[in-house]
């Protein structure tokens, strides 16, 4: 059901001034089936980039990004995208936003409404099915993002720093949601966020980036810790938090981002 | 713009405009600035009106011209609309074809529709079809352009979220381009509607039987400047009815969109 993603020697550069800048320089990474993996970095490390040439949308001057052995070449369903600023279609109601992929996969009406019934339920949207996407709280509209990825049951799921513009609380809620969901849904995900909380609370493996030019720096394997600390009997964010192997974790990760700060920048 | 001025204050505003405009033109032709065949007093304008609404001018009356000129024009507006507003829309999708219509349309569009009335008239005849093209003519530019540009200026990101969601060319023109770019394609049929009525008289003067082109052109020949006039008058009140019609409809779709303030 769910597919695995590898970077090869994956780079990409472009010309300024005549002069070449990598944005990503020789990234490799494989994600494995059902695995969440988050990349971290500054910004304009090119973890953002990453997570397009899985789209489709983007593509390497170098190397091969592979999903399930395939080389990507374009956008595609099966490969569905949950980006940063919601990019809900406005004139569509949630309903209609939801149902958009599908119509996509060639389902017929009946199944394409149970399936989102199905979806509507799982993300909490009961009742807002005919809302407008500015009727509804950002929070809601990051469900109804989720859900119509979700909906097309994809191969791979990439989340662009899907929590980026939310508030604290709504973000802490969709963070507990997800990792609900997941379990409910195992999948592969590719997220990408500039928190470190939220990728150790939410991710198997966390990949550390650089910037200037984007490289992977380290990449940190949470899944174990998890598994033997038990953070799942947990069911609150904030009693995983204070965990003394999360915070491990996290001042871990929090050490290699600060090792690269530039003092230059600021 | 001017500081709170209130609405009572802006409708009186629009008052004086229309006094000071009867107030000049019933002096001047009172002085007989112009002979007084040419330049009528406004009540013998008012007059012509009433006696064009009962009786018959040139075969029909002011109602009856005013019927086939809506006809005309409403055909050939809707052909621009039909043919602008969808190949605007693939133009902005499709580079290919827009490099195969830009340049041929960025000559034509600088002819004034009226240069095209004697090929209108010799290639579609002078009962509907000629005039219908010339209409087509003024309104089928900004028809195309807005279409063209609302697509060009779609967010990156609907476009894109389409795409991820396996959207194939014809769907993101029809589900995304369009719905996306309906406030550009709305101002473009509203400036089209206003220049393809603009583009009536030209288009009736080879109307063939009617028409309230024809009726001015038939009324300028025997010097019955006061039903020119009410032809003037009736082209444009006629013209900011489209208007505000329009605007309306540009209004209301915009707040169901929850785009207005």
């Amino acid at each position: 059901m769910s597919s695995n993603i590898t970077f090869s020697k994956v780079s990409r550069n472009f010309r300024r001034d005549s002069k070449d800048f990598f944005a990503l320089d020789d990234v490799n990474l494989m994600v494995n089936e059902n695995e969440f993996v988050a990349i971290v970095g500054p910004s304009g490390c090119g973890k953002t980039t990453c997570l397009r040439m899985v789209a489709g949308l983007e593509f390497p001057s170098s190397g091969l990004v592979q999903v399930d052995g395939v080389e990507v070449e374009r956008p595609g369903p099966e490969r569905a995208v949950v980006f940063q600023q919601f990019a809900l279609f406005p004139w569509k109601t949630v309903h209609e936003n939801i149902e958009f992929g599908l119509k996509s996969l060639g389902m017929p009406a009946a199944e394409r409404r149970e399936r989102i019934a199905g979806n509507i339920k799982l993300m909490n949207l009961e009742g807002y099915e005919s809302a407008f996407p500015h009727q509804l709280s950002g929070g809601m509209q990051q469900r109804v993002a989720i859900a119509r990825a979700y909906v097309l049951d994809p191969k791979v799921l990439l989340m662009d720093e899907p929590f980026g513009a939310l508030d604290a609380q709504t973000r802490t809620v969709m963070q507990e949601e997800l990792l609900r969901v997941g379990r409910l849904n195992p999948r592969t995900v590719l997220f990408i966020t500039h928190a470190v909380d939220e990728s150790v609370y939410l991710a198997d493996r966390v990949v550390v980036m650089t910037r200037r030019p984007g490289r992977i720096k380290e990449i940190i394997d949470v899944k174990p810790v998890r598994d033997a600390e038990k953070w799942q009997q947990h069911e609150r964010i904030e009693d995983v938090m204070d965990l003394e192997s999360f915070v491990h974790l996290r001042t871990r990760i929090w050490r290699l981002l600060r090792e690269q700060h530039d003092p230059a920048d600021h | 713009m001017d500081a709170k001025l209130t609405h009572t204050q802006l409708a009186w505003l629009s008052i004086t405009g229309l006094v000071i405009f009867f107030g000049t033109w019933t002096l001047a032709a009172a002085l007989e600035l112009a002979p007084r065949r040419f330049l009528p007093l406004p009540w013998e304008v008012a007059e012509a009106f009433v006696k064009l609404v009962k009786t018959p001018f040139s075969g029909e009356t002011l109602q009856g011209h005013l019927v086939s000129s809506i006809n005309r024009y409403v055909r050939g507006f809707l052909l621009a609309a039909a043919v602008g507003v969808p190949l605007g829309l693939m133009m902005g999708w499709y580079r290919w074809l827009d490099n195969v219509v830009t340049p041929l349309f960025d000559g034509l569009r600088f002819i004034a529709p009226i240069a095209w009335v004697p090929f209108a008239a010799l290639w579609f005849g002078t009962g509907i079809g000629g005039p219908t093209m010339v209409i087509f003519a003024g309104a089928f530019p900004p028809c195309l352009i807005n279409a063209y540009r609302g697509a060009k200026y779609v967010e990156q990101r609907y476009i894109e979220a389409a795409q991820v969601l396996g959207a194939s060319g014809p769907r993101v023109i029809y589900e995304v381009l369009l719905p996306s770019s309906v406030p550009a394609i709305v101002a473009g049929l509203r400036v089209g509607a206003g220049t393809g009525w603009q583009s009536l008289i030209g288009a009736e003067l080879i109307a063939a039987s009617s028409g309230v082109g024809l009726m001015m052109v038939r009324a300028q020949g025997t010097l019955d400047t006061s039903t020119v006039m009410v032809g003037m008058l009736a082209v444009g009140v006629f013209g900011l009815l489209i208007d505000v019609a329009l605007r309306a409809i540009e209004q209301y779709i915009q707040r169901r969109r929850g785009l207005a303030t």
